[in-house]
């Protein structure tokens, strides 16, 4: 028998059972949508997160003041020394090693800021003009080259003190010290629990100025590439260490480490849940075999028949395999569509999470789907094909 | 043609064995008409499904056409049912979801010809046995007569050496039966040999050789 002819006479048995067969193409449906709306979820979650790290930069190497791993403390604590603090020359020393794409001094603080009547604390960062491209921060108005008396505004921070959107040029008080407007940031609303619509940034010098301090809070840096952030954060530690009297009293961290183990955890998430979604394709491949056999037994006297007319047991066989083949393609088709649809309904509703299908999840969901369904029905075409003929004829 | 040689066929019913066929031998040359009668339970079916191989004797040796069919594998011996036997049911035994034309076709597909020419060879089967306005009903939209009529035109379209028929008009009124009877004796004087089985005395006795059966055993066998 040609495989056309096996295809095309197994899918007229098929339509024959209507109901039956719609039934079993939507149990394997569900399983394969369900794999993938499920592993959509996952892998959106694994996109919002690494999104969320992506934004404070990337290749980001931080120095900060202080060890901060030991138990003891710091290590001269004992000698009654203290950690050295961070400062603008340690800032530069690191901006001229070799790997670094670019660096930002960082200081930290609260102020008044007032202008025309208005009044209000802010948070400031001083900084350099680096801050903006190291933390993906972009200006929607003005300028920001960092020299004195410069301050960028936060998107919510002009809107209250300049409703009309005019914020450029405009003159506003920060504590004791006068401003000029330079620009104003682009919303971005809360990343990592930091919003940078209600910030100032000043220039560092003023910062300190303004903060009354010579230190530093942190230095952020930006790697060349991803390959180079272990060597360059090797490297500031290893200068820092030179410049601080041989004193290993800073600590650097890169967020590489951290955003690594998100990655990790959640795709193992990701999978546990396509896993567990699997399950149901087992489920939907027992319904299989269940409906086969039924098949098989309803239909004995017409394998009777064509083993009688010369069907041989193969081709008994390979009727039945056809038949689930037919219904577990269109089951994870009809699946595909719905795990797609799902994902889509999903990012429709929440739209920060990307929740994209991984193309493996498909993959692997509508495999699974034929595998499953092939597998299920090796055993009744198995027993069709072992039918006893004049049995089979008689009905028993 | 067909020989059968001490032919035993035993089928265990709890701890009682019957023997069904019970060291049969028999001959019969291409182109006979023969009839096998019998009470129930005589063997008279159990030797047919021997002959058409849907049955494996448990002892002896059966010979069709010089070859020991019986040492076959399943699927050379499918192959020899396809192609030289011709199985008609006193149930007509049509697939029910397939129309006349389908079940006719089924050999042909089995035997693995081109849809092109199944089509042609289909047309002209329907045509000869008066089934073209048939050709796309479903057997429960059929009568008796027509049913059997697919059935006999499906068992022959591979033009088969041999049609073996199980009380062919068993399901049939007797004007029916008889135009069935003569469908099938009009294929035996076109040479096919022609074997019916059946209770039907008048039936048996068209035959040109009748082969009576008792208890697994040949008791009559007369031209």
């Amino acid at each position: 028998m040609k495989l056309a002819d096996t295809l095309s006479l197994s899918l007229h048995s098929l339509a024959s059972a209507r109901t039956r067969s719609l039934l079993i193409v939507l149990a394997m449906a569900l399983g394969v949508g369900a794999v993938v709306v499920l592993t959509a979820l996952g892998e959106g979650a694994r996109r919002y997160v690494v999104g969320q790290f992506a934004s404070l930069g990337t290749n980001l190497v931080i120095v900060l003041p202080g060890r901060a791993e030991t138990a003891g403390g710091f290590p001269g604590a004992a000698l009654g020394q203290t950690p050295r603090d961070l400062t603008l020359g340690d800032a530069q020393a690191v901006g001229q090693l070799p790997g670094v794409r670019r660096y930002a001094p960082l200081n930290v603080g609260t102020a008044e800021l007032s202008s025309g009547g208005r009044l209000r604390e802010v948070t400031v960062l001083g900084s350099n003009a680096e801050l903006l491209p190291i933390r993906h921060m972009a200006l929607a108005q003005g300028r920001f080259v960092g020299s004195a008396a410069q301050i960028v505004l936060g998107d919510a921070i002009a809107q209250d003190f300049f409703p009309d959107g005019r914020a450029i040029g405009q003159r506003v008080r920060l504590g004791d010290r006068r401003f000029r407007v330079a620009g104003v940031l682009t919303t971005q609303g809360e990343s990592m629990g930091f919003n940078t619509d209600e910030i100032v940034i000043i220039p560092v010098d003023d910062a300190q100025a303004l903060f009354n301090t010579e230190t530093l809070f942190r230095i952020l840096v930006e790697a060349r590439s991803r390959s180079v952030i272990e060597p360059v954060k090797a490297a500031i530690t290893e200068l820092l260490k030179q410049r601080h009297d041989g004193e290993e009293d800073v600590t650097v961290i890169t967020q590489d480490a951290v955003l690594e183990t998100f990655d990790r955890i959640l795709r193992a998430l990701t999978l546990g849940v396509a896993g567990i979604a699997a399950i149901s394709l087992a489920v939907a491949g027992i319904l299989v075999m269940n409906v086969m056999l039924v098949a098989v037994a309803q239909r004995t006297a017409e394998i009777g028949l064509l083993k009688a007319i010369g069907a041989p047991a193969a081709t008994i066989r390979q009727l039945f395999l056809a038949e689930a083949l037919w219904l577990s393609l269109a089951g994870a088709a009809l699946g595909f569509l719905l795990g797609h649809a799902g994902s889509w309904m999903i990012r429709l509703a929440y739209p920060v999470l990307p929740a994209w299908p991984p193309a493996w999840a498909s993959v692997a969901g509508v495999a699974t789907a034929l595998l499953t369904g092939i597998v299920a029905s090796l055993l009744p075409a198995a027993r069709a094909a072992r039918l006893d003929p004049v049995r089979a004829l008689s009905g028993k | 043609m067909i020989r059968l040689d001490a032919i035993t066929r035993v089928f265990r019913m709890g701890d009682q064995e019957v023997r069904a066929l019970d060291r049969i031998s028999l001959d019969i040359a291409a182109g006979e008409y023969v009839s096998i009668m019998g009470p129930s339970g005589s063997g008279k079916s159990t030797l047919l499904n021997v002959i058409g191989l849907l049955d494996r004797p448990d002892g002896g040796h059966y010979t069709l056409d010089g070859i020991d069919v019986t040492t076959l594998s399943e699927p050379e011996q499918a192959q020899v049912r396809r192609t030289r036997i011709g199985f008609v049911f006193q149930s007509f035994h049509l697939v029910p979801r397939l129309t006349a034309a389908g079940n006719i076709e089924l050999p042909l597909m089995l035997e693995g010809m081109a849809a092109a020419e199944r089509r042609e060879r289909v047309e002209a089967t329907l045509k000869a046995f008066d089934l073209t306005d048939r050709a796309h009903h479903r057997p429960a939209e059929l009568s008796g007569g027509q049913r059997q009529r697919v059935a006999i035109a499906r068992a022959t379209i591979l033009h088969p050496a041999v049609i073996l028929a199980d009380e062919p008009t068993g399901n049939l009124d007797h004007r029916i039966g008889g135009e069935v009877v003569a469908l099938l004796e009009n294929l035996h004087q076109r040479g096919t040999t022609l074997i019916v089985v059946t209770h039907d005395r008048e039936l048996g006795a068209r035959a040109r050789r009748h082969i009576g059966m008792r208890d697994g055993a040949i008791v009559a066998d007369e031209t």
